[in-house]
C-alpha cells in the first residue's frame, strides 16, 4: 500500500445476513485527495461510508484509517472522520449553535475552543444570522451546510459525504461546492458519494465507480467523460 | 483521544433537558397520561379506605410503568429518527457514556413525574404518599426501571412497530420491579418493618440492571 495512503481498504466485504452488498473491495486514498464514489442505488456506497466511519463492522476484509484498524481501534478513527450522512444528523429542537456546542462536547472541545470554531463555521456556512434559530425551521439546504459544519467541528482529516447534494436547489449545491471547497483548501481528504454525475463537482481529481459490490472502476474523474465511464463500469443504462 | 465518561454523560443530559424544555415533548404527553390513569382508577376503584391503602401502590406503580413506556419512546426515537443515534455513536465517546446521558435523562423525566404523582395521589385517594419511604423508593424504582427501559427503548427505537413493541419487551422484564416497588411502597405507606427489606432488594435489582445495561449497550448499537 502507499505510505501516504490515509484510506486503506483491502478485500473488504459486508453481508447484511445473507445479502452480499460490498464483495472483496480494494482501494487507497492517499491524505489530501478529494475522491468521487460514483454508484447506482444499492451499490454499496453507503454503506461503504459506513464502514469507513466506523458506525458498521466488516464481514471480512480490512480498513486501516490513518493507520489505525478498524474495528478494533474505532475510537481513534472516529476522531479523525466527519460523516455527512443522508441525514443531517441534528438535534431538530436545538438552534444550530447549540447543536455544534452540543457535539463540540462530545469530541472533547473546551468551551472557547466550542465557541470560536462554532462562530467561525456557521459564518463559513452563510447561518452565522441563524445561529440562534431552532434547527427545525431551516430549509433543507441549511441544514445539509449546518451538517458539514458539524462534521468539520472536530476538524478531521478525513470528511465523508453520502449523496450530499440530494434535494438541494441549484445555489445550496453551489454553497456546498465552495464549503467542500475550503474543506480540501485546509488539507482534508474528501470521499464523496453520488449518483448526480451532473453534480460531480471538478475539483475531485479521482473517481471510484461502485458496481454490484465491487469497485468496477478507479482512476482520474474527468469530468469531460465521467458519464462515459460510469454506464461502462457500472453497466448502467441510464444516468 | 476519547471524550471523558462524564464530560459526555453531562453533556447528554444537558442536551435533552433544554430539548424538552424547548418541545415539551415527553413530560407533557408523560404527565397527562399519568393525571389521567390516576383519575380513572381513583373512579374505577370507589373502595373504603383499607381496600384504597391496599391497591394505591400498585395504582402508582402500573401508572408509572405505563407513563414511562411513553416517555422511552419518544426519548429514544427523536435519535433514531432524525439519525442522530449515528451522530453520538460517531463521536469518540464510549458507547457506556452515550446510554448513560440517555438512561440519565429519562431517569430524570420519569422520575419528575413520579414525584409530582406523590401529592395528587395523596389527595385523590386521602393516603399520604409524600412519605420518606415512598420518595425513596419511587426514586430507586424509576433508576431501575429506565435503565432496562432505555436499554430495550434503543433496540425497539430502530423498527417501525416500536410502539408495539417496546411494551412487549419491556414488560415481562420489569416484573421484578414492579412487585418489589409494590411492596417496598406499601410496607412503607402501613409502616411495616420489612418495607426496607424490599426497598434493599429494589435497590439491589436496579444495581444489578444497571450494570448488565451499561455493558450491553455497545452490543445493542453495533451493526
Amino acid at each position: 500500500m502507499d505510505s501516504d495512503a490515509i484510506i486503506e481498504v483491502n478485500r473488504l466485504s459486508k453481508a447484511y445476513g445473507l445479502l452480499p452488498v460490498l464483495r472483496g473491495v480494494d482501494f487507497s486514498i492517499d491524505r489530501g485527495e478529494w475522491v468521487l464514489l460514483f454508484g447506482a442505488n444499492g451499490s454499496g456506497k453507503s454503506t461503504l461510508l459506513r464502514l469507513l466511519s466506523g458506525l458498521s463492522k466488516p464481514s471480512a476484509g480490512r480498513i486501516r484509517i490513518g493507520g489505525w484498524e478498524l474495528p478494533r481501534e474505532a475510537m481513534a478513527v472516529r476522531a479523525q472522520c466527519g460523516l455527512v450522512a443522508h441525514r443531517p444528523l441534528l438535534y431538530e429542537n436545538l438552534t444550530a449553535a447549540e447543536n455544534l456546542d452540543f457535539f463540540g462536547k462530545l469530541y472533547g472541545l473546551a468551551a472557547d475552543e466550542r465557541a470560536q470554531r462554532g462562530r467561525d463555521l456557521l459564518r463559513q456556512a452563510g447561518l452565522a444570522k441563524s445561529a440562534e434559530r431552532i434547527v427545525r425551521t431551516f430549509s433543507r439546504g441549511m441544514k445539509q451546510r449546518l451538517s458539514i459544519a458539524r462534521a468539520t467541528l472536530h476538524q478531521p482529516e478525513i470528511l465523508l459525504l453520502d449523496e450530499p447534494y440530494s434535494g438541494l436547489d441549484q445555489a445550496a449545491c453551489q454553497n456546498l461546492d465552495e464549503m467542500l471547497a475550503v474543506a480540501q483548501e485546509a488539507g482534508r481528504t474528501i470521499l464523496l458519494s453520488t449518483h448526480q454525475l451532473s453534480r460531480a463537482p471538478a475539483a475531485a481529481g479521482r473517481a471510484l465507480v461502485l458496481s454490484g459490490g465491487r469497485i468496477a472502476y478507479d482512476g482520474a474523474s474527468d469530468p469531460g467523460n465521467l458519464a462515459e465511464l460510469y454506464v461502462e463500469a457500472a453497466g448502467a443504462t441510464s444516468l | 483521544m476519547m471524550t471523558p465518561f462524564l464530560a459526555c454523560v453531562l453533556a447528554i443530559i444537558a442536551k435533552d433537558l433544554r430539548a424538552e424544555f424547548r418541545s415539551r415533548e415527553l413530560l407533557s404527553v408523560m404527565a397527562l397520561f399519568a393525571l389521567l390513569s390516576v383519575l380513572v382508577f381513583s373512579f374505577a376503584l370507589e373502595l373504603d379506605r383499607e381496600a384504597r391503602a391496599e391497591a394505591v401502590s400498585g395504582v402508582l406503580w402500573v401508572t408509572l410503568i405505563f407513563a414511562s413506556l411513553l416517555g422511552l419512546n419518544r426519548s429514544l426515537a427523536q435519535e433514531s429518527d432524525q439519525g442522530n443515534l449515528d451522530a453520538l455513536l460517531l463521536a469518540p465517546v464510549s458507547r457506556s457514556a452515550i446510554f448513560a446521558g440517555k438512561f440519565a435523562g429519562n431517569a430524570l423525566f420519569t422520575g419528575a413525574v413520579g414525584l409530582a404523582l406523590l401529592p395528587l395521589m395523596t389527595v385523590l385517594y386521602n393516603i399520604n404518599m409524600v412519605a420518606p419511604g415512598v420518595i425513596v423508593t419511587t426514586v430507586v424504582g424509576t433508576v431501575g426501571l429506565c435503565s432496562i427501559g432505555t436499554l430495550l427503548a434503543t433496540m425497539t427505537a430502530q423498527t417501525r412497530a416500536r410502539e408495539a413493541l417496546l411494551p412487549i419487551a419491556l414488560l415481562p422484564v420489569a416484573l421484578p420491579f414492579l412487585l418489589t416497588a409494590v411492596r417496598a411502597t406499601k410496607g412503607a405507606l402501613n409502616g411495616a418493618p420489612e418495607w426496607q427489606v424490599w426497598l434493599q432488594l429494589l435497590a439491589g435489582i436496579t444495581v444489578i440492571y444497571v450494570v448488565l445495561c451499561l455493558l450491553l449497550y455497545g452490543y445493542v448499537v453495533e451493526e
